[in-house]
Order: C-alpha cells, then structure tokens, then sequence
C-alpha cells in the first residue's frame, strides 16, 4: 500500500479549474468558433466499400455557387511521404471503406458546399470487398492492398494479413501435458466505436505568408501538427494548433482527418475554413476499435496451478495495417503467473474504416477471451473464479509475457479488496448470475513539458500541453499546490497551444496524469529552488541555509538568522531584486508509468423470454497507484465500466453485403443510456507507483477492460451455457437461448 | 428561397432573427445568435447535447426548425445561471464531478432543469429514465444521477 505521505491538496475533491466554463455552456468546443469570412468546407465519400478509382472531376463544383475550393487526392502531392495516412485523409488510387474521403469542397455557406458535392464527377471500378478476418485470411483472398505482404516479407506472395506478433516462454505442450483441467474458447467480438459525442472539427486559417493556424478537438495538438505538416508536405513550423476543449475522445482523437483538407483549401482561398464531422461521417470515416476473433487455450492443476495457457488473436484493422495486436497480445495473460505460454496476433486489412485507439486498444477483446477461459476453468475446478486468479496472480517480480518484470502492482490487493467486498459477500440476487474478470493496462510514460509561472500575489500558473479530456487540469492544479505547499485555489492549470507551451505527446495511454503530471512537480521543484535562492539572497544566507516548508521559505533548523519566513507571493513581489520572474520549467521523457490492474464483478439477470439482459450491480475494484482527484478517478472507473458494459450488451458496426455500415448512428448504433445503468460501485486500491512523485498510475483505460468478460461471464453463470462471442444483444442471446432449448 | 423573419425569446431577452427556412433552432442559435452553448452530437434527436426548453418544455433543438421558435420562449444553458450566479444545478453537477469532457454537460443541465421543474422529488429510476434521452460517454452516468438527487433535495430545502 502507498506509505502515508502527509497530503494536503493531493486526495481532495475539489471544483476543476474550468468546470464553471462547462456548465454554463461558455467552454469553446471543436465546432463552436466562428470567424468573419468563414467558408464551410465538405468531405465528398465513397459510396463502396472497395474500388479503383479512375477519375475525379471537380470542374463542375469548382464552378457551382459559392464555392471558392475544391480538392481531391491530386491535390496532395507533398504527402507522399505521410504514406497510409495521407492515402487514408484523401484517397488516392483506390476506395478502401465505405464513407473514405474522395475529395472536398469549400463553400460560402454550407448548403452551397453540400449542393457542390453532387456536383464532383467521380469514376469508379467497383471491387469485391473483404468484409471479415475469416474472408481476409482465407487462401486467394481479394486483396485490400495488392502490395501488402506480412510484416514486410516480400518474398512470400501478398497477404491482408499486414503483420504477426508472437510471446513465447517455456514448453506448451509439456505445460498442458501437465495439467489436469484444459478449457479451451473462442469468441468473435465486432468492430465498436469509442462514441464520443463530439463530431470531429477544425478551422483552419492560412495567412499569405504561409504560415497557418488550426483549431481542433484532439487528444494531441502536437500530433495534429506535426501529422497535417506531413500531409500537406509543409514544415512543421508552418502550422499552429490550437487546442479547443475536447468533447471526448477515448483514443480516436490522436490521429487527423479533416485538417489537412481545412488548411489546404484556406490556403487556395485566403479565407478562414471550417470543416465538421456530421454523426454518421464519425461512425463511417474515423478510426473505430478492430472487430476481433480470438481464441484462448488455458490448463491448470486440480489445485488451480496454471500449468499452460496459449492465445491467438486476430484483429481487423480496417483498410490500412495498424490494428492493436501488439497491446491486445501484451495484455491478454498479464495478470497471470504462466510458465509456458505461446500467444500469437494477426494484424489484417478489411475494407472497414482504419482502425483507432479506444480506450486499452486490443486489450478488452484478448482479455475478453482469456478471462472466459478462466471463467471456465474455475467452474470445472469448482474454485471461487477471485481464489482462481488469486492463486495464479501476477505479483511484484512477475515477469510479464512481453518481458519486463513487473515493479509493485496492486493486482492482488484488488482481487482480495474484490472477494471481501460487501457486493461479493452478498448472494446473487434470485435467478440471477454473477461475473467476475481482471483487467489490465501497462500505460505509457513519454514525452510532456510543463511551465509554472508566479505572479506577483503569488497566483500560481501551471501551463502545460496535454488536452483536458477529464479533469486533468484540476489534478495538474492538486500537484502543484502540493509541490509548493499553496492552496489549490491559488493554482489555475491551463492547456497551451503548440506555441505557448512546450511539446507533449498526446493525451493517450493513460499518461496525462503520470507523465505530464511529473513534468508540473518538477517544474514546481524548480520555483522552489529559485526561492530559496532569491531567499538566501534576500537574509545573505546560503541556499543550502534555506529550506521550503509548507509554501514558505525559512532559515533551516539550526541556522541562526532573525528573519520573517518569504511565502511565494513575497518572494515574487520581489522578484525584480533578485534575479526577476520566476518561472520554472520542466521537460521529460518519463519512465516507470506503472501497470494498472482491476477485478470487476457484476450481478446480470436475463429476460429469457426477450433476451435482454439488465445490469443490477457493477463492481469496479482498480490500483490508482495514488488518487490525485479521487472523484475523476472514479469517474473513470465508471465510464469505463458502461463504456464496456456497452459494448458486451449492444455496441457493434453492423455491415450489409456491400460492406456498407448499416447503424451509423446513435439510434441503431445504441449506446448505454442512464436507464440502462445501476449505480456504478467503485473502490480505489492505492499501491504507489514507485517511478511518480506521488505514487500516481495511469486509471483511464483499464476500466474498460474486465467489464466485456465480467458480464459475459455473469450471463453465463445465470443461463449454465456460454455465449462465446459478443454483443450479448436480445437477439443473439435470444437465439443461443433458443438453441439450447432445442438440444 | 428568402430568409424568414422570426420574433422569438431566448434566455429571457427579446430576440429577432433572419433565417432560412431549413435551419434548425440549433442551427440558428449556434450559427446565427452565437449561442455555442447547446451543442451538436448527432442532429437526428438520439444523443440529447442540444437540448432546450421550449416554454418549459425539454426538446431536442436538432428536431426543430428555427422558424417554429416565433413567439415562443426559448431556454438554453446560458439561461440557466442567475445574475447571482450559478445554478444549484449547476453547482451540483461541479461539486459530484458529474462532466468529464464536458461535452453532454449543457444538455443534461437543461435537461435536469425541465425535469426539477415539473417534479422537484424525482426517485433514481424516475432521474434515470428522464435523462435517458441525453447521452453521455464519459461518466457512466452514476455522478450525473447522484448530482441531479443533491440538487434536487437542495431545491426542496431552499424552497
């Protein structure tokens, strides 16, 4: 458990430094700036799924009314080094999703813009679409990408399957000749979208000289900077962005899709231009999670010891390579003691949007799979399926199956905070089941900068360059305050544009908190060593005569001088006598951000008549490492929790056999509503990060994890059967009801 | 087609405004009044972010034309704090941490507003079910419920 370190601000609840903009509607979104002279810029997209294209004509829009821009893939020359992503921002040779932008018009109004688009003349050679991993992986496949070979190789004939991935320890099969008990599973979960209810947007205005400035919602406008200057083949010093706040995000707000075509056609124009995504251009033409097809194999001892455990997963990346299997294979056996293990991925192209980050990307479909198995192999074993995982739990000194041996983790304090949990210890409601998984993230540290400025009262500024997805402001603000020993109310944190700040990386990996939270105590360490230097200056004393204790400056014991301790704001009053403002920077490329783990329980009932299945508790246990902000800790815990309670229930991209997306809004693509939702219980388990200052770990991807098996797991423990694959949704439950009835 | 002249009250104060016939309300708050407050999530009426009161009456301004709002009054989320500042509501929802992104925030406060004014003691399903035509992705709703209960049991004190 994190030692008691004596915390003044860091474990409090208070208001978030921009929380009034946001309830009183004046916080400024993607799409709400408006500038004088401003053109409406529109995406004309594929109607196929696969196809060549042999001709684009813009003549007749370039002439329609209003119109001051048109551009297609012709246009973007000085992308080609940008590769896929250029090819995915605007086609080029070919179509590979239904929804993938053609080309794009500017008008004077929006209406002017949507008229041109019927205007733009294009020619297509409609191709046969491949719409699933089994279609893509099947000998003489059509090909997504007829240059395509597997990792590279081009010695063996072109494959969809872009790249492979393997972990192996010990002896497979002599590990599962050793066990007594091998349950072996197989599950296909659809394609999901994060669902962020903000629709992409950017504003672009290019200035004669060149030089242009973007607005946009992004998780990382370091990012969108350097990815749109590689589009447009410009230098990344042409181009400013501006970060508004972000509507969320879950990972699909790290890449780019409509600023380079905004900055393009402002630079053909001279005029401002603004370019938003409508519902359905989010669901069709950004990066949606992989559908998966995973099948997991795990053997164990009568006494719970597992002896083997093998995965292999393949995962759908959409028209370009790029699907998570790296982090869905990392994760799949992490929280687990394994002595022989083979765990294999496949990264393969379909003609469905190019896959994004969601939230622990490739994690929650593997450890889907595996923690069924074990569901599995703890009702064969009769074990209580906490006392299973807690038998085999990873510890510190584990090594994980990607390599490195894990530093203190708080897997098993979660399990046994789980099993003692009053939700645990209570029997399952009457005809209902109970489901219980583990969940996993590694995070990532990275690159982050922060500046702290104090002004002459002694107002703290923190500035810093990872977008507020959640409340990060308000703990950038918590660690400062406790760095400096200042109230929070006298810290106000704040997000800079890519020339007001220093680069960070994207706002991603769970990493805000870790990394560029380091980056705001060190930047705070070095206000407290300026202080006590101009102190030392001030009493004529040495600096290392001065210490820094609870906001102030004062002679260190023992030292002999008859002075008034300096606070922050008398040392910047100061200031000018001394050396001048003080601002304290940090940069760093941070090591160490601590793995998070979680078990999740939860109590299902299903409507056999229907097939529905209500949620009636959720239990989310999970190592913060250190709550900063407890409240947005569990506010993580809990979206995540609906956020994969969704996608077990409801959430999938449902294709017609033209591959185009049949749901592509919120009515058919239906996403947990507060009706559908109990009260989400969550329980903070601290075991502090050993490489943070204050012991923090990343929290805001792993509870999206464990929920997809927990409710698996809790239909399957009320029917007496399983439903392999996912969403559980009243029809496929409905169906698997109906054909077990018929056995 | 000519732009249609409209009389209308938003927020209290008296309003008018050209627009053409085909734009929604929250086309024209957002586009033509610079009320960026009320947000789009969908324009199809699904996901609740550009809710408003229409004479007390929650609706979708996706789902209604900018004409139709001629002689009615209009609340938005800028209304909803007081010259004597914030809401209880509002207050509430930043108390319980009840917004992450902070995007649904606005449609869900107008939305909790419409639901206190007709039933200032709702239970948690009633709470539930009303705001069941907002979405939100960030909170898995359980602080948004717990903060429209603190509100509404504040309101029952004040009242």
């Amino acid at each position: 458990m994190a030692e008691a370190l004596d915390l003044k601000a860091i474990g409090t609840r208070p208001v978030r430094p921009d929380g009034i903009d946001k309830v009183t509607g004046r916080a400024a979104f993607g799409a709400d700036l408006h500038l004088p002279n401003m053109l409406h810029g529109m995406v004309l997209r594929s109607p196929h799924a696969h196809a060549r294209i042999k001709s684009v004509d813009l003549t007749r829009a370039r002439a329609a009314e209003g119109v001051l821009a048109a551009v297609s893939g012709a246009d973007f020359p000085g992308g080609a080094g940008a590769g896929d992503l250029a090819k995915n921002v605007i086609a080029r040779d070919k179509v590979l999703y239904h929804g993938h932008a053609v080309a794009a018009v500017a008008a004077k109004t929006l209406l002017q813009a949507e008229a041109a688009l019927d205007l733009i003349e294009v020619d297509y050679e409609v191709l046969d679409p491949v719409m699933s991993l089994d279609e893509a992986m099947a000998d003489g496949a059509t090909l997504v990408n007829e240059s395509q070979h597997t990792n590279g190789d081009t010695s063996k004939p072109a494959s969809n399957v872009a790249a492979t991935q393997r972990f192996e320890r010990g002896d497979l099969a002599a590990g599962f000749a050793e066990a007594d008990v091998v349950v072996e599973t197989e599950h296909r979960v659809p394609m999901a979208h994060q669902g962020y209810i903000e629709p992409h947007a950017c504003t672009a205005t290019a200035n004669e000289d060149g030089k242009a400035t973007v607005w946009c919602c992004t998780q990382g406008h370091f990012d969108v900077r350097s990815l749109t200057a590689q589009v447009l083949g410009e230098k990344v010093g042409n181009i400013k962005v501006i970060p508004s706040e972000i509507g969320g995000g879950f990972g699909g707000k790290t890449t780019i899709y409509l600023e380079p075509l905004a900055v393009k056609m402002s630079q053909m124009t001279g005029r401002p231009v603004k370019m938003t995504m409508s519902r359905e251009d989010v669901f069709r033409a950004t990066g949606p999670t992989s559908g998966t097809w995973c099948k997991a194999k795990i053997g164990a001892k009568k006494d719970g010891t597992f002896t083997a455990a093998s995965a292999w997963l393949a995962y759908e990346a959409g028209a370009f390579p790029g699907a998570p299997i790296g982090p869905g294979c990392m994760s799949v056996l992490a929280p687990y003691e394994v002595p022989n293990l083979v765990i294999e991925g496949n990264d393969v192209l379909v003609n469905k949007p190019k896959v994004c980050a969601y939230r622990a990307p490739g994690a929650p479909q593997s450890m889907h799979a595996m923690e069924s198995a074990i569901d599995e192999l703890a009702r064969q074993l009769d074990m209580d399926p906490i006392d299973l995982r807690l038998k085999n739990s990873a510890a510190e000194g584990t090594v994980a199956p990607y390599g490195p041996r894990f530093p203190a983790i708080g897997l098993r304090e979660c399990l046994e905070a789980a099993k003692v949990h009053p939700n645990y210890t209570a029997p399952v409601p009457e005809g209902a089941g109970r489901g219980v998984a583990v969940g996993f993230w590694f995070n990532i540290g990275m690159q982050s900068s922060a500046e702290v400025r104090i002004a002459e009262d002694g107002a703290v500024t923190v500035m810093e360059g990872s977008p507020d997805i959640g409340g990060s402001r308000a703990s950038m603000a918590l660690m400062a305050a406790e760095t400096l020993g200042v109230p929070y109310e006298q810290v106000k944190a704040h997000v800079g544009d890519t020339e007001s700040t220093g680069f960070c990386n994207v706002t991603g990996g769970s990493r805000t908190t870790f990394a560029t939270g380091m980056a705001v105590v060190q930047a705070c360490e070095d206000i407290i060593a300026q202080c006590k230097q101009r102190a030392a200056l001030t009493w004529d004393l040495d600096e290392e005569q001065v210490d820094w204790v609870d906001g102030e400056a004062v002679p260190k014991p023992g030292v002999n001088a008859d002075v008034k301790p300096l606070s922050l704001a008398d040392i910047a009053r100061g200031a000018g006598r001394t050396g001048g403002p003080l601002l304290g920077r940090a940069s760093l490329n941070a090591q160490g951000a601590g793995a998070s783990f979680s078990c999740n329980f939860t109590d299902t009932i299903v409507d056999t008549e229907t097939g529905k299945v209500d949620v009636l508790s959720f239990t989310a246990v999970q190592d913060a490492g250190r709550a900063i902000h407890p409240s947005y800790v569990e506010g993580q815990m809990q979206g995540g929790a609906v956020q994969g309670i969704g996608w077990a229930l409801n959430e999938e991209y449902i294709y017609d056999d033209n591959g185009v997306m049949e749901n592509a809004g919120f009515l058919d693509y239906r996403v947990p509503v507060a009706s559908d939702m109990p009260m989400i219980d969550t329980e903070i388990i601290e075991v502090a990060n050993p490489f943070h200052p204050y012991g923090v770990r990343g929290v805001g991807e792993t509870p999206i994890v464990a929920p997809l098996a927990a409710v698996s797991n809790a239909v399957r423990d009320q029917l007496g059967f399983r439903i392999p694959d996912l969403p559980l949704s009243p029809p496929r439950v409905l169906e698997a009801i109906d054909e077990q009835g018929g056995h | 087609m000519s732009k249609q002249h409209v009389s209308t009250t938003i927020n209290g104060d008296e309003v008018e405004f050209l627009c053409e016939p085909h734009q929604s309300l929250l086309e024209v708050l957002r586009d033509e009044l610079g009320l960026t407050g009320t947000k789009e999530g969908c324009a199809t009426g699904d996901c609740g972010a550009c809710s408003v009161m229409i004479d007390g009456r929650l609706v979708c301004s996706c789902l209604m034309l900018g004409v139709e709002a001629q002689g009615v009054e209009v609340t938005t989320i800028e209304g909803i704090a007081g010259a004597d500042g914030l809401h209880v509501i509002q207050q509430k929802y930043l108390e319980h941490a009840a917004l992450q992104c902070g995007i649904c925030t606005p449609g869900f406060i107008v939305a909790t507003k419409a639901l206190l004014d007709r039933n200032p003691d709702p239970d948690e399903t009633t709470i539930r079910y009303w705001l069941a035509g907002n979405l939100c992705r960030c909170t898995g709703y359980d602080k948004i419920v717990r903060a429209v209960q603190d509100a509404a049991q504040n309101l029952a004190y004040e009242a």
